[in-house]
């Protein structure tokens, strides 16, 4: 069928890649009008937590993000030096 | 020496972001470092035609608040290494981007890139006075219909008074890309034909590109039409355009979309 559809057609339809594409993403958007967006929130609470016990250099934190269709992804680098800067709430403890 | 480039209309719907992906694009196949920003804060839509939609974290608003740097707001291409994508918000209103800020923004851009593509919300409010703001050179994409013709030339006296350069007694280099156009209609009197839109609008003319439906597909499957069908019509006037930006003399021709089966199955034996 598809090779059929390639002859007559050019190439495959790609209507539906672009209804996928907007399913995935609008699913994504719809649910930051009510509550805020998880990932969002997970990734500034993420920063806040670790930027209390040491000092984060904000030029070596890395936040990636893809958004799928069952599962997204959230992926978090933060560069630890060596011998790091302690913040106070810790030393305070 | 950074160019800065807006790509603009006044009306919405003719092409703007479609072209801006396709320019970048363009622009980085050549081998320039190229980075394109969504002006369009609300409403963005380029990271959707550039395929980026699911990969958005930090945004242009993010980095004139200091929320972010700007390294960690710019998105990569996965296609071309040196095309880059700077989004727009698409929760904050557009009383969130300042002049200031914006200049920052591209100052900084400025050291990073080649080219910078600003691709501007349509209307004449805020944000496309901001998209405008700092630019050195204008592509104004018109579509062959008496609307966009008239919307395109309030645009243009707007790059004639309220850019940067406009305030300083300089002028912003403008270009006409003329979008969706359909020789054959053309022909027949049912369109505009360029001559008609160039005498009008007195702008010299960076290119035509035509109704296509490759650029339709480009969108659908977020990829810039440069790139998703390198060798159609509307890529080949995306790619002469880039040229003549570059400052390539590049013969204008009107290009001719070729439909039908007979002619898909000569050209795929002929490919």
């Amino acid at each position: 069928m598809m090779n059929v559809m390639r002859l007559f057609g050019g190439r495959a339809a790609s209507a539906p890649v672009a209804r996928e594409r907007l399913q995935i993403l609008l699913s994504h958007e719809r649910g930051r009008t009510g509550a805020p967006d998880l990932l969002e929130t997970l990734r500034s609470e993420i920063l806040s937590v670790v930027s209390k016990h040491i000092d984060v250099d904000p030029d070596k934190v890395v936040v990636r993000m893809d958004r799928g269709k069952f599962v997204s992804m959230l992926e978090v680098d933060i560069e630890v030096p060596n011998g790091v800067q302690r913040s106070k709430m810790v030393a305070a403890t | 020496m950074a160019k800065v480039l807006v790509v603009t209309s006044g009306k919405g719907g003719v092409g703007k972001t479609t072209s801006t992906a396709a320019l970048g694009a363009a622009l980085a196949q050549m081998g320039q470092n190229v980075v394109v920003i969504d002006f369009d804060v609300g409403l963005r839509n380029l990271d959707l035609v550039m395929g980026a939609e699911r990969r958005v974290v930090f945004d242009l608003i993010n980095v004139v608040q200091g929320v972010a740097k700007l390294p960690q707001a710019l998105i990569r291409d996965k296609r071309l290494e040196n095309l880059w994508l700077l989004p727009a918000s698409q929760t904050r209103d557009k009383d969130a981007l300042t002049e200031e800020g914006v200049k920052r923004v591209i100052a900084d851009l400025k050291t990073k890139f080649d080219w910078i593509l600003c691709d501007s919300p349509a209307g004449i409010e805020r944000g496309a006075t901001l998209a405008m703001r700092y630019a050195d050179e204008a592509i104004i994409v018109t579509n062959p219909e008496v609307s966009s013709v008239r919307d395109s030339d309030r645009i243009i006296g707007m790059l004639d008074s309220k850019t940067a350069r406009a305030e300083r007694g300089e002028r912003v280099e403008k270009h006409l890309l003329v979008t969706r156009y359909d020789a054959g209609r053309a022909a027949r009197g049912e369109m505009l034909s360029i001559d008609d839109i160039l005498e009008i609008l007195a702008t010299p003319l960076l290119g035509i590109v035509p109704e296509s439906q490759d650029v339709l597909r480009a969108s659908n499957v977020g990829c810039p039409v440069t790139l998703n069908a390198a060798g159609s019509a509307p890529a080949k006037a995306y790619t002469d355009a880039v040229r003549r930006l570059m400052g390539e003399a590049v013969e204008m021709t009107v290009p001719v979309e070729r439909k039908g089966l007979m002619d898909r199955l000569l050209r795929r034996r002929a490919a």
